[in-house]
């Protein structure tokens, strides 16, 4: 999958957490993170958001993360959606 | 698996999502269709999707709400969720047995012969039209995957034209159907859900009437109905002891040979023996037999 | 000759008191976030060119602010306080301001025995008033009435010299006396004193959230279990909106038995006065109104009292009311596998609060349960070690979340009462480890080595300690 758009998914809701992602010219991988349970969960957030990008393998994206105390599963499931909506299929 | 209350739980609120099963109710429907707005559609069967796979639900059903069969959304939905290995499946605005069997179709399709019987995936259609009501008795019959049905009265008053009130009156027949039709095929019955979240001596009330019509158990889109609505729809204690006698009485004429058998002098046929089996599962109690 | 105690204004009254650099000033914190007191007197105090200050209020809340400055300034070098909220907690966490000592946080039944036994010597009581006399004697009603001026007895009865701060003066004699004549030196008339408003800020209402509720159901459920519901029953609880909940299930629960209980302790708001209005307790013992509709009750009713902080929980004192609880119920920032709570610091270990009566009401109960949901967004409560302790595990006998109860095995006795009561009960190590099974293993936050509170247990000892968090 490529990204060709800006896209954004889930929302500033506790428990929640907030993607937005723009495309990146070649194949750079720029990460944002800004958590309100950084003190605690800051090397998960960023491994769930590596994980995530690589199982869909993608990159030459820019990803800013907003999140709310997001568990795992629902950090993966907005990134997902995210990149979903920012991306076209690969021919 | 006894389903004397059913939470539904929008599927795009992590919160909510993540937090359901500590409300206790005996199923968990993750919904898809009415709670999600068009553009979040994707979002939600994403991470409800997760949710089933990260996540536990010791104890409890877990139940997805897809999007109807006229919608984009259907296919989607079937391809992303049953995977993630939900127990049962409600399909809103069921109008025909074509409708179950189209259902069924894609699910085959979608996770192959082997992983279909594996999954055991049971439908659970959501009766909430006058088309839907007026084929009750053709869709309960469509499949033997089916082992409930729903009853949504919001979207049927709806449809039918009718003013809904809490007293219930303009529902009471499609109420009473969706119980008979669902009784003649010894599937459970699940009344619709009350939506005044703050009124509780209404709740207690409309869940008290659906249960002496005959349901086994209701919808509840409010965390704070679940004990209340599980408690109306467990069975009593004199219940419990009847339905124990039944199965005793059971027991020993299988095994002296015996044909006939009554209890309080009442004739005990195979319907009764079934009922007080559910009575048991209901309290808990498990398969004695 | 009537009006020789009243003085022109602080400023004069400061000066009769003779203050000097390096005394001890206290404060009550019934007004909680609605006082103007503390901070109107600093702001004279300093504007007097006095230093080096140590201040002995009961509370510091937001409302405090100023006081930042004033320690900027060194007006005040050294805190010893009960609890403290907001920008003068932030302020101290994050390293921009300094005092000469940490600060030293007692509980309420801690500061009365300080006070009574002469460990801690106020020079100077500035008692908040909403009702004086020309001669001093005061009680806690008026148009900014407060209710109950427990925090405040100790201070009047040993501080060196007391000043009655009013906004409310009326003839000779005041009735009813709460403090009376014989402790005043001197009485001055500011405009307002405080906010009635404020004594409700913060965490004074039942919560709505579900989860809190369902927490508060299991823990009334635990309470009738565990035997206590009968006739004589006695209760306390926080204010946190958990364990107002729980109070109103247990209330329904008492009424389902026909249980009269003898009192409720605390800590007081509108919900205990409407059990007592239904026959649920027969007598009220207050040593703090936290809303309105108590403060009202203390005025009128004959069975609500008010009591002082040391009879409410100076533990060397003949006797005290927490020693007379059956169950309280309070809340908790964290609480470990050993029992121990924390409520001084967040996750985070940012100071958020403290002991108050935490540590009191857990040490003299019975039974003491503590509510906290297992997860607060992601952040597990239940850990193996918590930030600070401020209640010894030795004092709590169970924890309740919404994912399950844990009984502290320690306390046969609760385990005795519960055996066949049929409830699902779970070791907290397991809370512990479900916690992270579902959050993730969090991070341990880092902290500096610069002490910056000491944990004065309620008994005198310190036992604990907290660091300058290393936040990001």
């Amino acid at each position: 999958m490529k990204i060709i758009r800006k896209a954004a998914a889930g929302t500033l809701e506790s428990s929640d957490a907030l993607i937005i992602v723009k495309p990146l010219n070649g194949n750079d991988i720029k990460i944002e993170i800004s958590s309100i349970v950084k003190q605690q969960y800051q090397k998960k957030i960023e491994c769930a958001v590596y994980q995530s990008l690589e199982a869909l393998q993608i990159n030459g994206i820019h990803i800013k993360v907003e999140d709310r105390g997001a568990l795992d599963c629902t950090l993966a499931a907005r990134i997902e959606t995210a990149i979903e909506r920012a991306a076209a299929a690969e021919e | 698996m006894r389903r004397r209350v059913m939470l539904y739980v929008p599927g795009n609120t992590p919160a909510m999502v993540q937090n359901a099963t500590v409300f206790g109710s005996d199923s968990i429907i993750f919904d898809l269709e009415d709670s999600i707005p068009l553009e979040e559609k994707d979002a939600a069967r994403i991470l409800v999707k997760n949710a089933l796979q990260s996540l536990e639900y010791p104890d409890t059903e877990t139940v997805v709400r897809i999007n109807s069969i006229q919608t984009e959304h259907f296919q989607k939905d079937l391809e992303m969720i049953l995977p993630a290995g939900p127990h049962a499946i409600v399909l809103p605005k069921t109008e025909s047995g074509a409708d179950i069997r189209e259902l069924e179709s894609r699910i085959l399709q979608i996770l192959g012969e082997d992983s279909c019987e594996k999954a055991n995936i049971e439908i659970i259609p959501l009766i909430e039209s006058a088309l839907g009501l007026i084929n009750i008795v053709e869709i309960v019959n469509s499949s033997k995957n089916i082992t409930a049905a729903q009853f949504g009265a919001e979207d049927f008053s709806e449809n039918i034209g009718a003013r809904r009130t809490k007293r219930g009156m303009e529902i009471l027949f499609a109420r009473s159907q969706v119980v008979a039709a669902c009784a003649s095929r010894m599937i459970q019955a699940i009344d619709t859900p009350f939506t005044d979240i703050d009124d509780e001596a209404g709740l207690r009330e409309d869940a008290g009437f659906a249960r002496n019509l005959g349901f086994d158990g209701k919808s509840v889109i409010s965390p704070r109905h679940v004990d209340i609505v599980q408690q109306i729809f467990s069975p009593s204690a004199d219940e419990v002891e009847f339905a124990t006698r039944v199965i005793e009485a059971f027991k020993e004429a299988e095994k002296a040979g015996k044909g006939a058998i009554s209890v309080d002098r009442m004739m005990i046929d195979a319907p009764i023996v079934k009922r007080a089996e559910n009575i048991l599962e209901k309290a808990g109690i498990g398969n004695p037999l | 000759m009537k009006d020789k105690k009243i003085v022109r204004d602080l400023a004069e009254a400061i000066r009769l008191c003779k203050l000097e650099d390096g005394m001890t000033l206290s404060f009550h914190h019934h007004f909680r976030n609605g006082d103007f007191v503390l901070n109107r007197v600093i702001d004279v105090v300093s504007s007097l060119g006095i230093k080096d200050l140590h201040l002995l209020p009961s509370a510091i809340y937001p409302v405090h602010e100023p006081l930042i400055e004033h320690i900027r300034n060194e007006t005040v070098t050294s805190i010893t306080t009960n609890y403290i909220l907001g920008p003068v907690a932030e302020a101290l966490c994050r390293g921009e301001i300094k005092l000469k000592k940490p600060v030293r946080f007692q509980s309420h039944g801690g500061r009365a025995r300080a006070i009574d036994n002469g460990s801690v010597s106020i020079d100077i009581a500035f008692i908040a008033a909403p009702t004086a006399d020309n001669c001093g004697n005061i009680n806690g009603f008026g148009p900014s009435g407060c209710g109950s001026l427990g925090y405040a007895f100790p201070d009047a009865n040993h501080a060196k010299k007391v000043v009655v701060v009013t906004d409310h003066i009326v003839d000779y004699p005041l009735n009813p006396v709460s403090i009376d004549e014989t402790k005043v030196n001197y009485v001055a008339v500011i405009d307002r004193i405080g906010d009635p408003q404020g004594i409700v800020s913060g965490t004074t209402k039942i919560t709505r959230d579900p989860v809190g509720q369902l927490i508060a159901r299991k823990a009334a459920g635990l309470i009738k279990a565990s035997g206590f519901l009968q006739d004589g029953f006695s209760f306390q609880t926080g204010a946190g909106g958990t364990s107002l909940a729980t109070a109103a299930f247990v209330g329904d629960e008492m009424e389902k038995a026909s249980v009269r209980g003898s009192f409720c302790l605390g800590g007081l708001t509108g919900l205990s006065v409407d059990m007592v209005k239904k026959g649920l307790f027969e007598t009220l013992l207050d040593v703090q109104d936290f809303d309105l509709e108590a403060v009202e009750s203390l005025r009128v009713n004959s069975n609500h009292q008010e009591i002082s902080a040391s009879r409410y929980a100076n533990p060397e004192v003949n006797s005290c009311a927490v020693d007379a609880l059956d169950v309280v119920v309070l809340g908790a920032a964290e609480i470990d596998t050993q029992f121990n709570v924390n409520v001084l610091t967040d996750s985070n270990g940012l100071i958020i609060g403290g002991s108050g009566g935490h540590c009191d009401a857990a040490a003299g109960a019975k039974l003491t349960i503590i509510v906290t949901s297992l997860l607060r967004t992601r952040i597990p409560i239940v850990l193996d070690k918590v930030i600070a302790v401020t209640t010894p595990g030795n004092t709590v006998g169970a924890v309740v979340t919404e994912r399950g109860i844990a009984i502290n095995p320690d306390n046969k006795e609760l385990i005795g009462r519960l055996k066949d009561s049929g409830l699902s009960l779970t070791r907290i190590e397991d809370l512990k480890i479900l916690a992270e099974q579902i959050a993730g293993k969090p991070q341990a936050v880092k902290f500096s080595d610069e002490i910056i509170g000491e944990i004065e247990y309620r008994d005198g000892v310190v036992i604990d300690s907290i660091r300058l968090p290393l936040l990001d």
